[in-house]
């Protein structure tokens, strides 16, 4: 049995169902991050874990223990929120200590505990500090160290990272899965950001119009989407239209030529499916008589080129439509020029099926 | 010429709002015939009457403060939190005392608390005292009200709450630990407010027939020579003080400055 076990959730604001029946197991230790556009509920589940909400109709366990209809402050939940939340009015180790002193823990071990806590976060003198003398980095280490200090059983992030700068975010990000796994706590966290939940998570559950579209490890909802939905919000996506020649044998043809695909797909011969191809698995030929017989290649013109640093995206134009590819930047290769008559090459079993 | 027409208005302003203060201030102290004295304070603060009368309308100047923050900051709080679109009833409700004579009021609670009715508050002077506190909290309710919910405005209510429930708070540590210290300046200013309308009360505690300072006051004036005009100086004084208390604590609340 999962330790955090949310079973059949749903929620309901009047006439509009924001969770239709939402299931999730997270292991002991796991870091799970729900990823979705806005309005997909990730965060509405968020806050019934925390309490803030009460399911409609659902069950939320943890470690065995029914929490669904305990309130908020009796959980022993630790949350972490996008505004960061700190009290104003207390210095950054009271805020620190502001659960264990409501738990009645002694003076002394809640000093103990929050010097701990600032040293986790890397800010050890900081604790006479109040938050607003403090940056917004700083600032979500401390509601990080605050959601710690009393050892919740779970620790929920609500988009902690949306109101920091890129570089922080980054920097943050890792920060956070590093302290996450020194203290092995079960930990949810929500985010739209696609980077956030592939770079952090054990495991990344798409949701989209209140359900949960896949469940996986960041690896498999990137590489093998289960729906046109997944494939589309996860990463940047390419599509084109191929018309099945032999559906068992999983042949297709895309602009009149012939394209093997690894697997058998689920239409008719003479149907026309959806494939779609990741920036990163298409190749760039300059010199089309490169081109060896018996791979896939279609012929394009450049038609924008994003010189990003380390990556070059370049869009291309084809008569199945426009593809963009990821370069790796090379100083001895610049990037093509605009206009330039190209081919692009991809294998079969690069090609996603869209569902 | 713009500039000069500004000036010339700001000091027709300054004229018509200080003249009388100075005139009054400059009344109060030629008791002693020839020259100035501070001798209407002086019996202003020997009379005992003045000394029970003040002192009675300071305690419930303070239990009507301690009454109101405590119906009307969980009362805001809530609102805002779990009930905004009450807002507009609330809005309208705590007008109310601004446009309901406070002696329409005062008719209305003789009525329903006289020693005939089912709560007979008036039959003791204990009773009467809680009746006037109450009567007191209803005049001061559209600042008090205000105050707090400008206040309240100005925090993340929701996050604030959320994020001390989530650390094992209750409502009541929430309010009292969390929201109340982050709207003291607010509550403050609602309370020197509140100070300076009952110190200067008079239709409530005279029509309720209790020892208050506004009775006091119009008493001196009706008897007394110029022991009012020095009456008037130090209510002013209060009253100013109030307000400079309110300014006072903005300025030293640390955690509300902004970083430069």
């Amino acid at each position: 049995m999962a330790y955090l076990d949310l079973t059949a959730l749903q929620k309901s604001f009047g006439a509009n169902q924001v969770v239709k029946s939402f299931d999730l197991g997270v292991a002991k230790g796991e870091f799970v991050s729900l990823l979705g556009p806005s309005g997909c509920g990730k965060t509405t589940v968020l806050r019934m874990v925390a309490g803030f909400e009460t399911p409609t109709v659902g069950a939320i366990k943890i470690d065995g223990q029914d929490v669904t209809h305990l309130r908020p402050n009796q959980r022993n939940i630790g949350m972490v929120f996008q505004a960061y939340a700190l009290f104003p009015n207390l210095t950054v180790a009271q805020n620190v200590g502001f659960g264990l002193k409501i738990a009645g823990v002694s003076a002394a071990e809640t000093a103990a505990r929050v010097a701990d806590m600032l040293a986790l976060i890397g800010l050890p003198d900081m604790g006479a500090r109040y938050p607003f003398q403090l940056s917004g980095g700083q600032q979500q280490r401390v509601a990080l160290a605050r959601a710690l200090a009393p050892r919740p059983r779970v620790l929920l992030l609500d988009e902690p990272l949306s109101a920091l700068d890129a570089k922080i975010r980054v920097s943050l990000r890792a920060e956070i899965r590093d302290i996450q796994r020194k203290l092995g706590i079960t930990t949810i966290f929500v985010t739209h950001d696609q980077e956030e939940a592939l770079s952090m998570s054990d495991r990344v559950v798409v949701m989209n119009g209140g359900r949960a579209e896949q469940v996986g490890a960041p690896f498999e909802i990137y590489n093998h989407p289960k729906t046109r939905f997944v494939a589309q919000f996860v990463g940047t996506l390419n599509t084109l239209d191929a018309i099945v020649i032999d559906p068992a044998g999983g042949e297709v043809t895309v602009q009149g030529q012939p394209l093997r695909l690894p697997q058998p797909i689920a239409a008719l011969r003479g149907a026309t499916v959806g494939l779609a191809l990741r920036p990163e698995v298409v190749h760039l030929e300059a010199d089309t008589a490169q081109i060896s017989r018996g791979d896939f290649a279609l012929p394009a013109r450049i038609a924008a080129v994003q010189f990003l640093g380390a990556v070059i995206r370049v869009k291309a134009e084809t008569a199945a439509g426009e593809i963009s590819l990821d370069l790796f930047n090379r100083p001895d290769a610049p990037p093509p020029p605009l206009g330039a008559e190209v081919a692009l090459r991809f294998r079969g079993q690069d090609v996603i099926v869209l569902a | 010429m713009k500039r000069i027409l500004s000036w010339a208005a700001i000091a027709v302003g300054v004229v018509y709002f200080f003249l009388p203060l100075v005139g009054m201030l400059e009344f109060s102290l030629k008791m002693r015939r020839g020259e100035y004295s501070l001798d209407a304070y002086r019996s202003v603060m020997g009379d005992p009457q003045f000394q029970a009368t003040f002192g009675y309308s300071v305690l419930m100047a303070c239990l009507t403060i301690v009454f109101g923050v405590l119906v009307v900051v969980p009362t805001v709080f809530w609102v805002r939190l779990k009930l905004p679109r009450l807002r507009p009833f609330m809005e309208f409700i705590t007008l109310l005392p601004l446009v309901i004579p406070p002696i329409v009021i005062v008719f209305g609670y003789i009525r329903l608390f006289n020693t005939s009715s089912w709560l007979p508050l008036t039959g003791s002077a204990l009773g009467t005292d809680f009746l006037l506190m109450c009567g007191y909290a209803v005049l001061a309710l559209p600042y008090m009200y205000r105050a707090v919910d400008t206040g309240l405005a100005a925090i993340d209510l929701r996050t604030l709450t959320e994020a001390a429930q989530s650390l094992g708070a209750g409502w009541i540590t929430v309010l009292a630990r969390v929201i109340l210290p982050n709207v003291l300046v607010a509550v403050l200013s609602g309370a020197f407010l509140t100070f300076a309308i009952v110190i200067g009360e008079y239709v409530f505690a005279a029509l309720l027939d209790r020892p208050a300072f506004g009775p006091y006051l119009v008493w001196a004036g009706g008897n007394k020579a110029y022991e009012p005009a020095a009456l008037a100086v130090m209510t002013f004084a209060l009253t100013w003080a109030c307000m400079m208390l309110i300014q006072l604590a903005t300025k030293f609340s640390k955690h509300t400055r902004m970083p430069h």
